[in-house]
């Protein structure tokens, strides 16, 4: 397959550049970081993702989306990188429609699957639950009651936990933090007894929330996909996420980077242009080439997704941990070359800045999937 | 199924049964090249059996027209045949530089004369071709180069010197770089000439490495006289033809890293330093910059593709190469210097027979000179600020 987009996968990163360029630029999250609201995004503009088929995107047609795939997805993700998005998408459009479409049983798909492309549900994926993304070492657990489980334990980062109508929730049924095996995935109603949820606004102004379960009741129904095997549907929604979210991460990076060369064409100093002194050209130059790099390694990892995602673990590895180290140069010499104003509230790139600093966190940072790499290469 | 699917069967099957079993082993160091050539040389009788079933088919410069040699494959043709070798690791029948930098500026320059008489020997590999660009005046600054061709009837009589002239000393016709018009302004005044090295007045001298080898040479013109019909393009507009070289050299050295197939560098390091219980590199530090290598490298090999596939699209910057060149160069030198720390003292020794003479240590010595042939990482982030981010004054 030809490493660049399709002809329809311009036209919808045009449309999509479109709509969120026009209602939903920087000036949107400001304006809900300012105002402190309550939800921390716009239900109107997820009506309108909702409207014009991105909120089921991924979402099957005889459910009701768009049954388009992953490239498709990290499309849209790039231009809500690039204009700093607070929305669902990646929590409900991306995760949770991936888990349901590949582990859920009929019953869950018909249920839920038409909700979120009709953008009438927020769901959200409860993974991580120490300072750093391993998946592996989930300890929430779940433990066998009556027909169905009770679960106990916290999680944290849960992106858009606040305002889901829907939890989908990692948990330890059997063996030991560490062991592979033993995961189960559970579809949690938020509104269930023991669930306490905790609104965390986080650095970048976007959401998330701090959950714990206290025996939280939950019926065999509730499971999705198997018993003790949810690891590798885990995975593979998870390997979803991440390259959807290094998608996020090349529209923040490359926006950053735009921004900055504009700067260094406008700014004066010592009678001349900050662009011509060769320090900073050269440094520009290099961004500019690990930009188009990441920009590769992104869609790549984007088609293998869509290929298999299960199998798709190495190219995703590659784009997650390379789009953690040229985001986070990205915007670092961002701020660096806009000089006093860079660190200034009232100018953008500080909040590129940390939106990056959250996504090189979210589904595991670039020394997470470096060590995936030589696990996966064997040495 | 596809013509395509079609095709890569076919491609599998005659791979599958012509490529000998000796050239999907990676090349161990220079010698595994074959060059072509006068006085070309076989390293093996598989080297040979090789090189002339994949001459007989056009592969050795599968997307040339047929016309020249070449096997008249089209950009997915072609890609799927680079697929179908690097799924069995064979090796590059030819290297060349005819093939790499000459050909591409010959298809698009030449005339027709030109072109039949030089391509088809380039794709048999029967003329070996060097590179006659920097000077010991002209390096970086390569538009001031001195060179003189001064028209004496229908020819030019050439006076000047070359520098870092690769395998000069083994090649059989050059193209130069020569100044045509002193008068006009340094770019202006420069054409783009061929000629037989063993013309009278042609002298070379191999040029000592740090690494202990001469890839290089200094070369001498006294009084050479060239026919002006050998000038490719317009008189006088021979940087254009140079530029445009210039982007096939860049690109050919950007993959220079990747291209030796040898084995991961984590086995390599492996080899060495052994394991813990756990399958672990005994040397975490060293682990962890092999992983990063290794995400870089791996989106490097993405970027390549897609400049393959943005070109095909007709949608590639042309400076792109300037950026790709820059970026593989440099993770190169990083691949060296990891590769000295996974061999340790032993990579050390420069005489032995277990070291090979040393060859580790010469590889590594070697690729401190990517990052400064064909245009310096400095030169090349320069051309991406000033084409590419079109930054003021660069």
């Amino acid at each position: 397959m030809a490493l660049v987009l399709t002809e329809e996968q311009t036209m919808l990163r045009d449309s999509a550049r479109g709509l969120i360029g026009d209602k939903a630029p920087v000036a949107h999250l400001r304006k809900l970081r300012d105002e402190r609201d309550a939800t921390g995004f716009s239900r109107e503009l997820w009506k309108s993702f909702a409207e014009m088929g991105l909120a089921g995107l991924l979402v099957p047609e005889e459910f009701g989306g768009s049954g388009l795939g992953c490239v498709e997805a990290g499309v849209v993700m790039e231009e809500i990188g690039r204009n700093l998005t607070p929305s669902p998408f990646l929590s409900t459009a991306v995760l949770a429609a991936s888990a349901l479409a590949r582990g859920g049983s009929a019953a869950q798909k018909k249920t839920f699957l038409p909700k979120i492309a009709d953008g009438s549900l927020i769901a959200a994926l409860a993974i991580d639950e120490g300072a750093k993304h391993r998946p592996a070492k989930i300890a929430l657990q779940a433990t066998r009651a009556g027909n169905g489980f009770k679960l106990k334990g916290d999680k944290a980062l849960v992106v858009d936990g606040h305002v889901a109508d829907l939890l989908i929730v990692a948990a330890r049924s059997s063996g030991a933090p560490g062991n592979a095996d033993g995961l189960t995935l559970f579809l949690v109603d938020p509104k269930a007894k023991g669930v306490a949820i905790e609104r965390t606004v986080m650095v970048d102004a976007h959401n998330a929330a701090r959950i714990s379960f206290d025996d939280v009741e939950v019926n065999a129904d509730q499971v999705l996909g198997e018993v003790d095997r949810g690891g590798a549907l885990l995975e593979a929604v998870l390997n979803v996420g991440r390259a959807a979210a290094a998608a996020e991460m090349l529209g923040v990076a490359d926006e950053a980077f735009g921004r900055t060369v504009s700067y260094l064409k406008e700014r004066k100093q010592f009678g001349k242009l900050i662009g011509e002194f060769q320090a900073l050209q050269h440094r520009a130059a290099h961004l500019y080439t690990e930009i188009e790099i990441l920009r590769a390694a992104v869609l790549k990892a984007l088609q293998a997704v869509d290929a298999d995602a299960a199998q798709a673990r190495v190219a995703v590895a590659v784009a997650k941990a390379k789009a953690g180290t040229v985001t986070t140069l990205a915007v670092q010499e961002g701020v660096q070359m806009h000089g006093g104003m860079g660190m200034t509230d009232q100018f953008d790139v500080g909040l590129f800045m940390k939106r990056a600093r959250v996504l090189q966190e979210l589904l595991g940072d670039s020394a997470y999937h470096a060590e995936a790499l030589a696990e996966l290469k064997k040495y | 199924m596809t013509d395509l699917d079609t095709f890569r069967a076919e491609t599998r099957a005659w791979l599958e049964a012509n490529c000998p079993a000796e050239m999907r082993t990676p090349m161990q160091g220079d010698e595994d090249n074959f060059w072509g050539g006068r006085n070309a040389k076989f390293a093996s009788e598989a080297q040979k059996v090789w090189f002339e079933r994949m001459r007989d088919k056009g592969w050795t410069v599968p997307d040339w027209p047929t016309q020249y040699g070449g096997g008249g494959l089209d950009g997915a043709q072609h890609k799927v045949l680079r697929e179908e070798m690097a799924a069995i690791g064979a090796r590059s029948p030819l290297s060349s530089f005819g093939i790499w930098m000459l050909g591409p500026a010959l298809l698009k320059y030449g005339n027709e004369q030109q072109k039949a008489e030089h391509l088809p020997k380039i794709a048999r590999g029967e003329i070996r071709w060097c590179q006659g660009y920097s000077e010991p005046n002209a390096g970086s600054d390569l538009a001031s180069l001195q060179t003189r061709a001064v028209p004496d009837g229908d020819d030019f009589i050439i006076n000047g010197s070359k520098i870092w002239t690769s395998y000069a000393n083994y090649a059989d016709w050059i193209f130069c770089l020569v100044r045509t018009d002193p008068a006009a302004k340094k770019h202006d005044g420069i054409s783009f000439i061929l000629f037989d090295m063993t013309s009278k007045g042609v002298t070379t001298k191999p040029i000592l490495l740090i690494s202990g080898k001469s890839p290089f040479c200094e070369t001498f013109f006294d009084n050479v006289r060239v026919p002006q019909s050998h000038v490719v393009g317009t008189i006088n507009r021979g940087w254009d033809v140079a530029k445009y070289l210039l982007q096939h050299e860049r690109a050919m050295i950007s993959g220079m890293g990747g291209r030796d197939g040898g084995r991961p560098l984590g086995q390599v390091a492996a080899d060495s330093l052994g394991t813990d219980d756990q399958g672990r590199l005994d040397d975490p530090i060293l682990r962890g910059q092999i992983a990063t290598f290794d995400v870089d490298e791996a989106a490097l090999a993405c970027a390549a593709e897609r400049a393959v596939d943005l070109a095909k699209a007709g949608q590639l910057h042309p400076a792109f190469s300037s950026a790709m060149k820059y970026y593989g160069t440099e993770l190169n030198k990083r691949r060296h210097e990891i590769l000295m720390s996974a061999g340790g003292i032993d990579a050390l020794e420069w005489e032995s027979e277990r070291s090979q003479e040393g060859s580790r240590a010469r590889a590594w010595l070697r690729t401190k000179a990517n990052s400064i042939e064909g245009g310096t990482s400095e030169v090349m982030l320069g051309i991406v600020a000033k084409r590419i981010l079109d930054l003021p004054g660069a």
